[in-house]
């Protein structure tokens, strides 16, 4: 005898609804990335905690109002842990775990299963972006609505360089390799690639190099959306979207989901 | 065929599931097992040969195909950070009508890890959770490798509950198993294989039939007796081997006289006849016999 009423387990194979695949799928993965500490740390915290400080400490001269100044840094910053260092990491230990085997053996296409990793990035990006946003306006912050628009679509395009670079790392090397080498570069860009210190005040030859690196080229977009009111300009928008490009597609190539 | 690199996996295996019907693939570790569920359900492709599932060729993985299966693949597989309910409602979305995802976690005695995340999970309720996942979706064929690997006897038992509901409402299932005593309870047809090739294939009862009316006596001694002697020291016909060493069997008709001239020779060399079975041969017995190789230690 067993306990399952006869009937219980009669085939009704089908594929889900697309939609709402995605969204479960995002769902899923962007409360695991706001609930998890580290990815927490990264994502909010330090941007947080680096957008009051260097608003409110003056450990180097900036215009007033500083936030002004200080908002494109930290958005690009938030933008790369989320985009890229997050993003890889959590790729790469979701390899280790089998989840993207176990994935590929529902009905879930292939294409809606990088969607959905690429729509929960989105989501926590957007969370980022209303976050910060407030805590800058009770800093201050005085932005312009042109300049508001011109910073989404930098972000969106910072989005897909990082995005790119962190699914090619993530889905490449072995999860602990990942961990080291994305918070390594995480740290290396912050101080070295243009996003705290703004390329002018870096040394000539480090800011030649940081201004075709995805980090100089989206904290400097953002900067001529956001202060120059100038727009990211055509150098940034292009350097952005190379990366992407040659990112992606080595990664298309390279990262097996199977 | 499946090769990997000079090791050839798979090679030379036909196996054949009816709708409905319980098929166990059993072989020792590095059989095949695997290999051949993967390249079943499309995460590997054959190196040569002809499959289909359903009637569909399985490489690539096509999404028509993987619609109508489900999978439990070895090892399991989830996020590390997602809990047991949130990562079956997501394959539960996956699927045009699936089973309620609450029910099953509650049937799998999930409920008390709930709140737990993936990767804390002990071996058992991963491997609960994998199987979950693999039947949520109500599919027509299931492919279970090795569902029952770390889980406690009670664990087992209601797995073996489960593959008896899922044969019983119409749902195939092919599963790869270790375990003699779970492919004599469970399948209608059982395919040993070893070093990637059949090595028998049958119902459990035509495997474990000896032939004719000869009778196997078999037991355990110390090991590299002489079975030549021993098959010297009885009637003529009777034929001893040492199938695996310390594991003696003789074939013939076994009556009391034979019986005790056995024990009587093993005695005479200094050796105490343990655990002496008389009868049908059990699945443990025909595999040992085909692969010479102890599955459990
Ligand atoms: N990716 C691979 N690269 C190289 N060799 C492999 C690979 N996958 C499997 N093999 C080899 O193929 C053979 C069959 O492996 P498989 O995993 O199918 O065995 P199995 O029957 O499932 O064993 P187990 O009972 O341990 O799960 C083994 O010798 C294994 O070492
Ligand atoms: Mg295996």
């Amino acid at each position: 005898m067993t306990p399952f009423p006869a009937g219980t387990f009669t085939p009704a194979p089908g594929r889900g609804s697309l939609g709402r695949m995605l969204r479960v799928q995002a769902g899923t993965e962007t409360r695991m990335a706001l609930r998890h500490g580290e990815h927490v740390l990264l994502t909010l915290l330090i941007p947080i905690v680096l957008l009051v400080g260097l608003s409110v400490l003056r450990v180097f001269p900036l215009p007033e109002p500083r936030v002004n100044s200080v908002v494109p840094s930290i958005l690009a910053l938030a933008v790369m842990s989320t985009a890229f260092t997050s993003q890889a990491i959590a790729l790469g230990f979701d390899r280790r775990y089998g989840v993207i085997r176990r994935l590929a053996a529902t009905a879930l296409p292939r294409w809606l299963l990088v969607a959905g990793r690429l729509a929960a990035m989105l989501a926590v990006v957007a969370v980022q972006l209303v976050v910060l946003g407030v805590i800058a306006a009770l800093l201050g912050w005085t932005p312009t609505f042109g300049g508001v628009l011109w910073a989404l679509v930098t972000v969106l395009l910072g989005c897909a360089a990082f995005g790119a670079l962190g699914i090619l790392l993530g889905g490449t090397l072995r999860a602990d390799i990942v961990l080291a080498v994305a918070n390594l570069v995480w740290f290396v860009l912050l101080l070295g690639g243009g996003i705290v210190i703004p390329l002018a005040q870096l040394p000539a030859g480090l800011a030649a190099v940081a201004a075709l690196l995805p980090s100089g080229a989206l904290a400097e977009g953002l900067r001529g959306s956001l202060v120059d009111g100038t727009g990211p300009g055509a150098g940034p928008v292009l350097v952005l979207l190379a990366w992407a490009v040659v990112a992606g597609g080595v990664a298309v190539r390279a990262v097996k989901l199977r | 065929m499946k090769r990997f690199g000079a090791t050839t996996a798979v090679a030379g295996l036909d196996l054949t599931l009816d709708r409905g019907a319980v098929l166990a693939l059993l072989g020792p570790n590095g059989a095949g097992k695997t290999t051949t569920v993967e390249i079943c359900t499309g995460f590997q492709d054959a190196d040569a040969g002809e499959v289909r599932v359903l009637g569909e060729d399985p490489s690539g993985g096509p999404d028509g195909l993987r619609a109508r299966i489900g999978v439990m693949p070895q090892g399991g597989g989830a996020y590390p950070g997602v809990k047991a309910g949130e990562m079956l409602r997501l394959v539960a979305a996956c699927a045009a009508h699936p089973l309620d995802p609450d029910w099953l976690i509650g049937v799998l005695g999930l409920d008390s890890a709930a709140r737990t995340p993936y990767k804390r999970l002990s071996g058992g309720q991963q491997q609960r959770l994998a199987l979950a996942c693999a039947l949520v979706g109500r599919p027509e064929l299931v492919f279970l490798d090795e569902p029952t690997a770390g889980m406690d006897p009670q664990a087992r038992r209601l797995v073996w509950d489960l593959v008896a509901a899922l044969r019983r409402d119409g749902v195939a299932v092919l599963l790869t198993t270790h375990l003699m005593e779970e492919a004599e309870a469970l399948a209608d047809q059982v395919v040993i294989v070893d070093h990637g090739a059949v090595v028998a294939a049958g119902t459990p009862a035509e495997l474990t039939t000896s032939t004719g009316d000869e009778q196997e006596l078999r037991f355990r001694a110390r090991t590299g007796m002489d079975v030549t002697a021993l098959a010297a020291a009885l009637p003529p016909g009777y034929r001893a081997a040492e199938t695996v060493a310390g594991r003696y069997v003789v074939r013939g008709r076994i009556d009391p006289q034979v019986l005790s001239a056995i024990t009587g020779w093993c005695a005479g060399q200094g050796a105490l006849a343990d655990d002496v079975q008389v009868a049908r041969r059990s699945l443990e017995d025909v595999f040992l016999d085909l692969t010479g190789r102890e599955l459990r230690s």
